[in-house]
């Protein structure tokens, strides 16, 4: 009898739902990928998936203290000497941000899509393309925020977060990591084949090295500095760079702003590609 | 073919034994190819097929016993052994990212063939697969019953004596099937051998002259398709429905009718020489049946009263 | 439709056919390579330079600043990073072609298989694959040479001696991946796991980017394991003359050389079990 009457309310809602505009793309229920993804992540390889923060603490044992012996102190944004470590902690902070969401949104998603047929098999259910897109993402996330919150506790108690503002390195990094996975998600969408892929990865190493990383931007040139200036992992660095340290201004809304803007445009392409290839 | 002279063995296995660990897959078995027939291995899933095929191919080594292939020791000369036999996989095995051409250009260089010769070869073998309109499409794109096709040409590319076939025709869909019968009973008036694994009765009896049925690892019946229905089965069957609570009641009372009775949860079959008459006095004892059909006995009975009708996995 | 001509047996002359397996898997393999021969180039050329610029020269004047010119060791940052930036190049190239080739024979698409259902014996599949690695991987240090030359981060006189220490390197780490590869039953994320805890800590520690003795005494052991750290010795010797005892340097050949035989050794028996299975 309950049982019967909560059934009755639940095809009533799902019923109200599908007659809401829009949910043809969005069924409102994007948590049924996450959880999905769990159930996955319970039965693959559970080292892979913990040790998702080693690489940026090995980069930052490696070249914070290896290097920085050889290089000293540098100079922040405002001018201010930071050890070379804490210079670097909050870019690896940010890169690491950026590959496990490239890596959730764009590998993951392009086996997904090609040789798992997931997507097919999802969107031939009640959910959405936007469903998808949105649950996939939120999954990258949420790994990405608990890796985040592992180097900040390796990183913190080394001394390299000098300011309280500090705190917000883990919801920027989060930012930024839905920029990167929302936007290479789009991408993702677009690839055919494996080879195309490799260029996708191809083209971040670059990103990687000269976004003012490993050393400050004003080394480069003007013209070179506003190429770089322009691209995500810069905007990102300099953010969770502005926590870390604590000098905090205005620009750093410019950066927020730079991530609404990229997350707003990868979430459009990649519903509409979705629709595109699976809903025909 | 009755033939007086004596025909050439190709394949000579003697008390056959393969174990995995303490696992026995194949238990000593027994058997022979002659030259250019074509040979069946069937069997439910885990009845050693697959190991025995491995065996032959010269790739798994035997635990005990002998095998002999076309007069060579595998465990010691597998690759010139190999360099005559021809496979054609379960799962295909091809190289997905390679043009159907390039398949099998590459495969015919592993046995060290020249690529002028082979040129050649691979139009002749696109002819025969129908796979000319697709040379230039990667293996990965094609369907099901192309790439069974390209995974048979393949092992032809060596003009083997020997082809092996794992369940040539599974997942293939009727067109698919017959146009491959078709195309393996060429091959064998080109004087190949041909030894094919399958669980499909049809299959068996369509395309082989002389089978094993296998259970267990072990040979439960060897002999022609129409030997082995002589021998385990009637000519005949009646299949008769009663409804699945009635009949069990009614084969009691039906019992001494045919050759043999079986009862199934859904029909009674009886086995008989003659199926029609037998059908009539049923009717005429006032049992009358929901469905009724006589049949032709077919390998499938042999194969199901042999290996038992329990699921193997 | 043509009919097939045929002649069972006829064509394959087996003794020839057992002959030269390795390099005819290592030609199929290299087919498939021409096909993004592209990429290769690119990625070959274009990982050098954007190291070289970041790294040598972005960092090194970081580094030469501090050091009041001096650099490390009375070489500038570049010259100090260069061979240590090749080999690893060379460890990187033929690594990637035994793992994602071997996991696809045993495990993704099985080719292995197939190959040999032919005449090639598992051992000529093992020796193929670890053809082309080198051939890759010699190709790689080749275009890498090329970029260090014209950044002058290394002096033309030591281009040989750095070729053939790298690529031993490239060989001894080459063979321990096969062999571990190819006991691998599963993937389960085995490429993500390697590559956080080998390939990372070995780029890192190594003694690659500074040098090794800077590094606490406890984590030093790691560089001794690595092949890198060998091939980085011989390499900055080889190079700009870095001092090393005679003893030494005889000892990092012999340890690359050790790697890669008892990689060998361990890689053709299972090879052959996989196979045979």
């Amino acid at each position: 009898m309950i049982t019967g009457m909560a059934v009755n309310a639940a095809v009533a809602i799902a019923e109200k739902r599908a007659q809401r505009a829009g949910s043809s793309v969005y069924a409102g229920r994007a948590r049924v990928m996450i959880e999905r993804a769990v159930y996955a992540a319970k039965s693959s390889n559970w080292l892979v998936i913990v040790s998702g923060f080693v690489e940026p603490v090995l980069y930052l044992m490696a070249f914070g203290y290896g290097i920085g012996q050889l290089i000293g102190n540098v100079t922040d944004g405002n001018g201010d000497p930071v050890t070379y470590a804490a210079f670097i902690a909050p870019a690896l902070l940010a890169t690491s941000a950026m590959n496990g969401a490239i890596y959730d949104a764009t590998w993951n998603v392009f086996f997904k899509m090609h040789f798992g047929k997931v997507y097919q098999m999802v969107l031939s259910s009640s959910l959405g393309p936007l469903d998808v897109a949105l649950g996939e993402i939120a999954w990258a996330l949420l790994r990405g925020a608990a890796y985040s919150v592992g180097f900040m506790a390796i990183a913190a108690p080394l001394g390299l977060i000098t300011s309280w503002w500090g705190v917000l390195a883990i919801p920027a990094a989060t930012l930024i990591a839905f920029g990167f996975a929302s936007f290479g998600m789009a991408v993702t969408s677009y690839m055919k084949s494996f080879q195309q892929m490799q260029w996708v990865s191809f083209a971040l190493l670059p990103m990687f090295l000269f976004s003012g990383t490993f050393f400050p931007v004003s080394v480069y040139p003007e013209w070179i500095q506003a190429i770089v200036m322009a691209l995500p992992l810069w905007q990102g660095v300099e953010l969770i760079r502005a926590f870390t340290l604590g000098n905090i201004s205005i620009a750093l809304l410019g950066h927020i702003a730079y991530f609404v803007v990229m997350i707003a445009i990868g979430l459009v392409f990649t519903t509409k590609r979705l629709r595109e290839l699976f809903m025909r | 073919m009755s033939q007086s002279k004596e025909r050439e063995v190709v394949i000579r296995a003697k008390d056959l034994k393969k174990t995995y660990k303490d696992f026995v897959a194949v238990n000593g078995i027994n058997f022979q190819v002659y030259r250019g027939e074509s040979f069946g291995l069937l069997g439910p899933n885990g009845a050693g097929k697959s190991t025995t095929m491995k065996m032959i191919s010269s790739v798994s080594q035997r635990s005990s016993g002998e095998l002999e292939i076309l007069g060579k020791e595998p465990n010691t000369q597998g690759p010139e052994i190999r360099a005559h036999l021809g496979v054609v996989p379960q799962k295909d095995l091809l190289d997905r990212e390679l043009k159907v051409w390039e398949n099998l250009m590459v495969y015919g260089r592993y046995f060290g063939l020249s690529r002028k010769w082979l040129k050649g070869k691979i139009e002749e073998l696109l002819d025969f697969a129908q796979l000319q309109d697709k040379r230039n499409a990667k293996a990965d794109d094609l369907s099901g019953g192309m790439q069974r096709r390209l995974a048979i040409a393949r092992g032809l590319v060596n003009e083997p004596e020997i082809l092996l076939l794992d369940e040539p025709t599974t997942g293939l869909d009727p067109q698919a099937r017959h146009i491959l019968w078709d195309r393996l009973f060429r091959l064998k008036e080109q004087g190949v051998t041909l030894v094919i694994t399958t669980h499909y009765m049809d299959e068996a009896e369509q395309l082989c002259d002389r089978l094993i049925v296998m259970d267990k690892g072990e040979i439960m019946a060897e002999g022609s398709p129409a030997e082995l229905i002589k021998k385990y089965s009637s000519k005949e069957v009646v299949e008769v429905r009663f409804g699945a609570d009635r009949n069990e009641s009614v084969a009691k009372e039906l019992e001494g009718m045919g050759d043999r009775i079986e009862v199934l949860p859904d029909r009674i079959l009886i086995y008989a020489e003659q199926g029609e008459p037998l059908l009539a006095k049923i009717i005429e004892s006032g049992k009358n049946p929901i469905t009724s059909l006589v049949r032709r006995s077919s390998l499938e009975d042999v194969f199901l009263r042999l290996t038992g009708r329990t699921l193997v996995d | 439709m043509t009919d097939l001509r045929f002649a069972p047996g006829k064509v394959v002359d087996p003794k020839r056919a057992v002959k030269f397996g390795a390099w005819r898997v290592a030609e199929y393999r290299f087919y498939s390579m021409s096909k993004w021969m592209g990429a290769i180039f690119a990625f070959g050329l274009g990982n050098p330079i954007l190291y070289l610029i970041s790294v040598g020269l972005g960092i090194g004047a970081l580094v030469d600043a501090n050091t009041g010119g001096q650099g490390i060791l009375g070489v500038s940052y570049l010259q100090f990073v260069a061979p240590a930036l090749l080999a690893s190049a060379a460890i990187q190239g033929v690594m990637d072609e035994v793992t994602f080739p071997t996991m696809d024979g045993f495990v993704w698409d099985k080719l292995f298989f197939a190959i040999n259902a032919t005449s090639v014996s598992a051992r000529q599949i093992a020796d193929g694959v670890m053809i082309v690695a080198l051939g890759r991987g010699l190709f790689t240090c080749l275009l890498y040479l090329g970029v260090l030359l014209a950044f002058g981060a290394v002096p033309f006189s030591s281009v040989l001696g750095l070729i053939a220490s790298s690529m031993l390197a490239a060989w001894g780490w080459a063979a321990v991946m096969l062999a571990i590869t190819a006991r691998l039953e599963r993937d389960e994320g085995y490429f993500a796991i390697i590559g956080r805890f080998v390939i990372a800590p070995m780029f890192l520690f190594s003694g690659t980017f500074y040098p090794l003795e800077q590094m606490p005494i406890y984590l030093q052991p790691l560089g001794w394991l690595s092949p890198l750290w060998h091939a980085t010795e011989l390499g900055r010797n080889l190079s700009y003359g870095m001092e090393i005892e005679p003893s030494m340097f005889w000892t990092h050949i012999g340890y690359l050389a050790l790697l890669g035989v008892i990689g060998m050794a361990f890689t053709y028996p299972k090879f052959a079990e996989r196979l045979s299975r």
